[in-house]
């Protein structure tokens, strides 16, 4: 079967250095993979430069997201393709409601696939029904874009950004963090909702925690810019039990 | 020979040598170029003014020769050269294009954005033929201007020119033309008064809410006045109506220098909301061509519990001297000014309110939300002024300068003076920039540089934006985008 996302000998560069040194990853339609690392090993980077962020330069290999060579495209371009990054850290956009927001880049994405927009009312019951199994009230989506939401809150927020656009292949980046486990429930099914043969999950985590509720195929260990170990579910279960250090 | 028709004669002469000759058709009227006593005559003629009105202009102009240009706002431009001028019905400098085909790509490319239609772009463009009652037509014009003065008519309501209102409302005119911007009150407001062509007469009967927003959309010959316009509204005791001016579609204009007046009187317990948006050709990249707008705007609230409301959005003109203002003398009377200025290119603006406090327990409040571009310059300055006599004063202010990229600059010039102890002011302002995290979190959700700069930047202004009215908002939310395209690298 062919890859859906294909990453060989990734470096990638900010001002003051490299962080990732000869990164490869191979992800088929229908996986969930899970990267697993010590903080600062660069698993934001990693998920910044699927996503088509400018402070991060590739300085060498290649990534090919379903056939096509995935950094030659703008990041909106990349999201209408369908590659959806949940961040780590949401940004506010103040006196731009939840609502305002999806609508319009959810629109932009279908102008950019050549779709018709969806009108007002289609929107709402879409956002309204997404909204609702994330545990997000229609008062919050009416609230400007993250602008004081909890940690947790902004996080469902991704989630139900991600319910709305339905998109092939989530960079999920570190989305469980700030969760209490009620929280990490609700966004787990969020989760695995979008599971499905023709889209692909790479969860970014810290925690064995968000992998006993969201099953994935293979779990990678993210060290110093490298994958240096992979092996399926029972990986993140020794990483939890003797440390990065130990197994990486 | 009476002395207008001696003056008539003497112009008649010196404009035989226009091509466009000398007819009757209102059309191609036009007097020469430059500015003398017999050119307000004439203007005056034109409009078959009283005379009490030909003395009023007359004596601005006395009074306009003797003034100097202000030069104290943050612009800078060449000096104006005001014998160079057309005061009346100036002839279009060039041809107007053929069809649609002959006229700017960039202009349609505009048009369509903001969704106009077609024949209306060609009206708007300036196309050669293009029918007259430009705006109208996308309302279905003629059905709906009837209706719409009809059912303002059975309301009492008055809504017309004001060259026709000289004649059918001069008691109005004659009692508060000049009583709120008064005739000597500044150089471009002076001007105004001897040679303003037409404009907008509103007057609000006691007790009356007005039916509908009344929008230059719907006044006959609402074109072609823009120069030198002067527009006059009186909300009687006790009345409500909300005013909309302007057009967010670019208007193809060859007048470089407009000067216009806005005076609005609000009586006991009444209220005037006045919306502008102001989207007049900015010159292009380089600062070529360009519109210079010094327009002075004041609302007097009168009566006691009044209110005025001013709401701006500004992404026009190569300069703007604007600052819509109110006069709270009336006890309890309320003031509000909401503006969202944007400059982008090599525009200028300086803009801002006074709100000067006059009665007691009165109230203001200013939000201004300046966004600044390319090599642009954008100013707020304001003043609040508190009297002596007016115990128990509030005002608030909040003045946020949004920059886009490093070359470009926002000021803020705030005059606070008070002369009562019991006043409150609160002044805030912010300055900031528009984040790469929020560029790139907008770009990974599907929006191009262009379309992510218009979202945050509507955010930005949306304490703005929402006083508008509905369908103004709209407009005027793509049209801040569009004013900002080519603001991103
Ligand atoms: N935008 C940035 N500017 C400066 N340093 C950065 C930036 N992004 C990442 N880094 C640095 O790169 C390294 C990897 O960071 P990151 O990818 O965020 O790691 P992780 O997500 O695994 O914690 C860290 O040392 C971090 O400080
Ligand atoms: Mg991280």
């Amino acid at each position: 079967m062919t890859q859906m996302l294909d990453i060989k000998n990734l470096h990638v560069a900010i001002e003051d250095g490299t962080i990732l040194k000869g990164l490869d990853l191979k992800i088929k339609p229908g996986e969930v993979h899970a990267i697993m690392g010590p903080n600062g090993s660069g698993k934001s980077t990693l998920a910044a430069t699927l996503a088509g962020n400018p402070a991060y330069e590739v300085t060498k290999g290649k990534v090919t997201y379903l056939g096509e060579d995935l950094l030659a495209l703008e990041p909106h371009e990349r999201a209408a393709k369908g590659v959806f990054l949940g961040f780590q850290y949401p940004v506010e956009i103040p006196g731009v409601s939840n609502l305002n927001f999806l609508r319009t880049t959810l629109n932009a994405q279908r102008r950019l696939r050549g779709e018709e927009p969806l009108d007002g009312a289609t929107f709402m019951k879409l956002a309204r029904e997404k909204a609702e199994k994330l545990g997000v009230s229609m008062d919050m989506m009416k609230r400007s874009v993250n602008v004081g939401f909890s940690g947790g809150e902004k996080k469902r927020n991704e989630m139900v950004q991600m319910a709305v656009i339905d998109p092939k292949l989530a960079i999920l980046d570190e989305t469980d963090s700030g969760l209490d486990i009620d929280a990490l429930k609700v966004v787990s099914d969020g989760i695995n909702a979008l599971r499905g043969a023709d889209r692909a999950i790479l969860l970014i985590t810290h925690y064995q925690r968000l992998l006993d509720y969201v099953k994935p195929d293979h779990v990678h260990v993210l060290d110093d810019g490298r994958i240096t170990r992979s092996g399926g579910p029972e990986l993140a279960r020794e990483l939890e039990e003797k440390g990065y250090q130990a197994v990486a | 020979m009476s002395a207008t028709a001696e003056t008539k004669d003497r112009v008649a002469e010196l404009a035989g040598a226009y091509k466009h000759g000398w007819s009757t058709d209102i059309e191609s009227v036009f007097a020469p170029k430059g500015l003398n006593e017999d050119i307000v005559r004439y203007i005056s003629e034109k409009q078959n003014e009283p005379e009490w009105l030909l003395e009023w202009r007359l004596k601005a102009f006395a009074m306009w020769q003797k003034l100097e240009e202000p030069d104290w706002a943050m612009l800078n431009y060449p000096p104006i050269d005001y014998q160079d001028i057309y005061y009346y019905a100036a002839p279009k400098t060039k041809e107007g294009p053929n069809s649609l085909d002959e006229v700017d790509p960039e202009l349609l490319r505009t048009y369509e954005k903001l969704g106009i239609p077609i024949a209306e772009q060609a009206v708007l463009a300036g196309v050669k033929g293009a029918p007259k009652v430009a705006v109208d037509a996308v309302f279905d014009s003629v059905s709906v201007a009837t209706t719409y003065r009809e059912e303002l008519k059975r309301v009492g309501v008055v809504f017309m020119s004001i060259s026709e209102a000289v004649h059918e409302h001069p008691e109005l005119v004659k009692k508060y033309l000049g009583t709120v911007v008064p005739q000597r009150d500044n150089y471009f407001a002076t001007l105004n008064c001897a040679v303003f062509s037409d404009g907008t007469f509103v007057y609000i009967p006691k007790g009356v809410r007005c039916p509908m927003e009344l929008s230059t959309y719907f006044r006959i010959n609402a074109e072609n006045t823009g120069q030198f316009e002067r527009t006059l509204i009186i909300a009687d005791e006790g009345s409500y109506v909300s005013y909309l001016e302007g057009c967010t579609a670019p208007m193809r204009d060859e007048n470089q220098l407009h000067a216009a007046v806005v005076e609005l009187i609000a009586l006991d317990d009444a209220e005037i909301k006045y919306s502008t948006v102001q989207n007049w050709y900015p010159g292009d990249k380089d600062g070529k061509g360009g519109i210079y707008n010094f327009v002075t705007k004041r609302g007097l609230c009168r009566g006691r519990n009044s209110k005025i409301s001013w709401t701006q959005v500004e992404t026009g003109s190569a300069i703007t001297w604007k600052y819509p203002s109110c006069i709270l003398e009336g006890d309890g009377s309320v003031g509000e000014f909401y503006s969202v200025a944007v400059t982008n290119n090599r525009q200028q603006a300086d803009t801002g309110t006074k709100m000067i406090h006059i009665g007691k327990n009165t109230r203001s409040k200013i939000i201004s939300k300046g966004i600044s571009a390319g090599h642009s310059s954008n100013t707020y300055r304001g003043l609040v002024r508190v009297l002596g006599g007016a115990d128990d004063v509030r005002n608030f202010t909040q003045c946020d300068s949004l920059l886009l990229g490093d070359t470009c600059a926002a000021h803020t010039v705030p005059y606070i003076e008070v002369r009562n102890p019991t006043a409150q002011i609160e002044h805030e302002a912010t300055t900031s920039k528009i984040s790469d995290d929020q560029m790139f979190y907008c770009m990974a959700r599907g929006l191009d540089p262009e379309e992510a700069v218009a979202i945050v930047v509507n955010g930005y202004a949306k304490e703005v934006l929402r006083e508008l009215p509905m369908e103004f908002a709209v407009e005027a939310q793509a049209l801040l985008g569009i004013s900002l395209e080519g603001s991103v690298g």
